[in-house]
């Protein structure tokens, strides 16, 4: 097999990835760099972001406060220490990116403008219209342009690591337009590769979110952290599940019960429709059990009411709500009220890392929605992730150029041994077509609805350990899976079939740890186990991958300044 | 059974026989449902072999531009209701070869768009990576380049314009407008880098105004406009290099 050599790999050209890769052709251009992502990097998942990026830059704001709200947010889950590493660099990256063009909206002034997001005491998320994700994603990729040392494997699709003894070697990966597998050999490899919202039927997720890092990761014997937690943001488009920004609220909207009633109140008195978005999801489900959500063909809903703000108001900050509604739902949010329910959005587990980014296989990193530093623990406030692209990416980048010096490469027979081993389980589970008669798309939707029904914003014992069983069976159902097709050139099936397996995989550890966590705690939220409880579950969850299954093993939550207190708003 | 649509699908596998062919399939007709939903169904019911590009499904990712009825379009956001009870022709976008099926080979666009330099560029190097404050920039400032920022890259334009048709070495309109969004941007010094590009033979001066770009551009770009200016800008340039004898 082909061998190219790297020093440095990043696996994903969303923020994350892009921003590792700005830092280390800035600071070390002598080091071999590559980007291999799945799809062009401008078509990753960062470009739907809407809403902002979180940063303290106004006077009337500090770190602290910042720190702390951030691990109010995270139900005390966060650790402390990863948190202020955070918020210091975070003033510093969105003004880095602000240079590298991106356009903020600005104050009358020109110095950069700040607006509302749920769970912050300040008004301090920087923001480019409700197009934020995107301008940030663009002003990235143009920015890694001007690097001629920066190359990039533009749809290729990484399909396993080849870890040597505890050491990384590179990635075996598929060059999906000519249909051919190399070894991208590498001393280090930084994985961002995003989260994994493509399991769950009612998502804001694009089609490539479908967890291939934690998969990738947790199968070469990295630890995955704190899977158990996912958000469910309170508004997505009935349908489809697209995403309407928090900013939406942020910018004045109001959420009414078809009774006409601003429910909030009931919940959340202080903050309102701006409570963080855990607290407002299982409002709206409140609403619609006590029958006070509305009815329709698309089922039950509460509103998202921006009529107040005025047309101009709604052009000038939030252009792209107006589009999205015009365009997939068919309705106008200058005269109508948006109907809305909770969409599956974010993850806030991932692979296991310190404040850089390391992961424990020795030249493994990962940033971004795929890794988990962990700031935002057990529910992520919105407008922090974007911002966490910035300083997690920079950050990956730099102690993968620092290590890389000392470290020696794998030797390329061990790596194709490696490989080889690799191609074999390839071949034999994704590429038999007509030996088996299971349909990936039967096997996704069936994954999908038990995600939905059972590891939703409510659980409960009962579900959970339905979940579990069904995962299992779904995933030998997959051993039976049918390709098709045997070309060489783009064949999605086969790619497909491997995202499919990767959701599978991960899937069975999100339940299997919701199970274990017999509490409510931010994103997870039992309806047997209301409470919190900090005697029995204030840590993290670590899952290894093991021939007899995962293995879950609990890892300390550290805190510096703030003690686990009361989450109330 | 309720109502069905006929979709004509044009196939291309370069593994099988490296034909063209159109392959027609009926599904079930739903209101709601967007030519990307259509593609969907087929894949996972009827044909697992049929291949496309998709991601974002909101109309942001710009990988889903493909003909309908010969007219380039991003296909999450275009619907079936649109066309029924009509048949509806579904093609990979024109002036890219095509790699399979529903995909076409976008590195050519890719390369031009490295070419037009799309980054802030100072005099003084060190002001690019400086994180010790903001640059200033007043809205109005802002609005004199924002509405080219709004390119996802889909090439939908491209696979509009007779230009780039009939001369593939065309810069094409979303580089122009792309180039042109940095020489507007009150933070960027970078103008005289990017002309030997924009103003080069392959440039802007290419450019014939048929106006189709802007015409089927889904973010309101108006890469057309975007030329016209840059025509204007360079034009203005060449005058005065040519008055003070500088080049
Ligand atoms: C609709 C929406 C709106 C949001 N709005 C906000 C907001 O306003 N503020 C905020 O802070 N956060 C927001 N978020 C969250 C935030 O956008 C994401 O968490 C973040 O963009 C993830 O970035 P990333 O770089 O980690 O991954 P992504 O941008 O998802 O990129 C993942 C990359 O990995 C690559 N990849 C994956 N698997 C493989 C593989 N096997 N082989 C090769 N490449 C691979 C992909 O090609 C891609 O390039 C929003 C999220 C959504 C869905
Ligand atoms: S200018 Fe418009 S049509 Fe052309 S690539 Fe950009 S968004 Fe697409
Ligand atoms: S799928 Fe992203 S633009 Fe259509």
């Amino acid at each position: 097999m082909d061998v190219i050599n790297h020093d440095i790999l990043i696996v994903g050209g969303g923020g994350a990835g892009l921003r590792a890769a700005i830092e280390i052709s800035k600071s070390n251009p002598s080091l071999k760099t590559a980007v291999v992502s799945k799809v062009y990097p401008m078509r990753s998942h960062t470009v739907a972001a809407e809403g902002g990026s979180a940063a303290v830059l106004k006077e009337d704001d500090n770190h602290d406060l910042h720190a702390y709200d951030t691990v109010k947010g995270s139900d005390f889950l966060a650790d402390q220490d990863a948190v202020e590493v955070f918020v210091r660099d975070a003033t510093r990256e969105v003004v880095q990116i602000e240079r590298w063009g991106c356009p903020w909206n600005r104050e009358e002034d020109g110095r950069i403008a700040t607006r509302w997001f749920g769970g912050m005491s300040r008004k301090r998320t920087l923001h480019a219209a409700d197009k934020t994700g995107f301008h940030l994603l663009h002003a990235l990729f143009q920015t890694s342009l001007k690097y001629d040392t920066l190359m990039r494997y533009d749809e290729w699709f990484v399909a396993a690591l080849l870890v040597d003894e505890g050491k990384l070697g590179g990635v075996l990966a598929l060059d999906t337009r000519r249909g051919v597998f190399s070894i991208l050999a590498a001393k280090a490899v930084i994985l961002c590769t995003g989260g994994v919202g493509r399991m769950y039927a009612f998502t804001s997720n694009a089609g490539i979110k479908t967890g291939d890092g934690a998969a990738l990761a947790y199968r070469a014997g990295a630890p995955i952290k704190d899977m158990e937690f996912i958000q469910f943001h309170p508004s997505g488009l009935l349908r489809t599940g697209i995403l309407i920004t928090e900013a939406s609220r942020g910018e004045g909207g109001y959420l009414y019960n078809k009774d006409g009633k601003r429910f909030m109140e009931n919940y959340a008195p202080s903050k309102m429709e701006l409570a963080p978005r855990d607290i407002v999801s299982r409002s709206i489900i409140e609403e619609v059990l006590a029958g006070r959500g509305f009815e329709g063909p698309y089922g039950s809903y509460v509103q998202l009411d921006l009529r107040h703000l005025g047309e101009a108001k709604i052009m000038e900050k939030l252009p792209m709500v107006r589009e999205l509604c015009l365009d997939f739902a068919g309705m106008d949010p200058v005269y109508e009220p948006i109907p809305i329910r909770p969409t599956m959005h974010y993850t806030m587990g991932g692979v296991h890392t310190d404040k850089d980014g390391k992961t424990p296989i020795a030249g493994l990193y990962a940033a971004g929605e795929g890794g988990c530093v962990s700031i935002h623990g057990a529910n992520r406030l919105g407008s922090n992730s974007l911002t966490e692209l910035l300083v997690f990416g920079a950050r990956a980048g730099r102690s993968a150029a620092e290590y890389v010096p000392i470290s020696k490469p794998c030797s390329s027979e061990r790596l194709q041994s490696l490989a080889k081993r690799e191609m074999d389980i390839i071949q034999k589970r994704y590429m038999q077509p007509g030996n088996g008669k299971e349909k990936a798309g039967a096997i996704l939707a069936d994954l999908r609805k038990t995600m939905d029904e059972k590891v939703g914003i409510y659980r409960t014992d009962d579900g959970l350990k339905d979940a579990v069983q069904i995962i299992q069976r779904l995933k030998e159902r997959f051993t039976g899976i049918r390709i098709t097709q045997q070309s060489k050139v783009f064949n999605t099936e086969l790619t497909g079939a491997m995202e499919l397996d990767n959701m599978l995989e991960i899937a069975h550890v999100i339940a299997m740890n919701a199970r274990i966590r017999k509490e409510s705690r931010g994103g997870h939220a039992r309806k047997d186990f209301p409470k919190r409880d900090d005697e029995q579950f204030l840590h993290h969850s670590l899952v290894f991958k093991t021939p007899e299954g995962p293995k879950r093993e609990t890892f300390p939550v550290t805190i510096t300044k703030w003690k686990p207190e009361e989450r109330k708003y | 059974m309720g109502e069905e649509i006929t979709l004509n699908i044009t196939r291309y596998n370069p593994d099988k026989d490296g034909k063209y062919t159109t392959q027609r399939y009926s599904i079930p007709y739903k209101n709601d449902w967007s030519i990307l939903d259509a593609l969907n169904y087929v894949k996972a019911e009827l044909d697992g072999s049929l291949t496309y590009r998709w991601s974002c499904r909101m109309a942001v990712c710009g990988s889903c531009g493909m003909m309908v009825n010969g007219t380039p379009r991003l296909t999450c956001s275009t619907y079936l209701n649109e066309f029924y009870p009509k048949e509806i022709t579904i093609e990979p976008l024109a002036n890219f070869p095509v790699i399979r099926d529903l995909v076409v080979d976008i590195n050519d666009f890719m390369a031009k768009l490295k070419s037009a330099k799309p980054w802030i560029i100072r005099k003084n190097k060190r002001d690019e990576d400086d994180t010790s404050k903001e640059y200033l920039q007043t809205t109005g400032q802002m609005d004199k380049y924002y509405q080219q920022t709004l390119c996802i890259n889909c090439t939908l334009c491209y696979a509009a314009c007779p230009v780039y048709g009939l001369h593939p070495d065309f810069l094409g309109p979303a580089v122009i407008a792309l180039g042109h969004r940095y020489n507007k941007d009150s933070r960027d010094e970078g103008k005289a880098d990017r002309r030997e590009v924009l103003a080069s033979e392959h440039g802007v001066w290419k450019c014939t105004v048929v106006g189709d770009c802007t015409e089927v551009c889904p973010k309101h770009v108006d890469p057309s406009a975007a030329i016209q200016r840059t025509k204007v800008d360079s034009a203005i340039n060449w005058f005065f290099s040519f008055l003070t004898g500088r080049k």
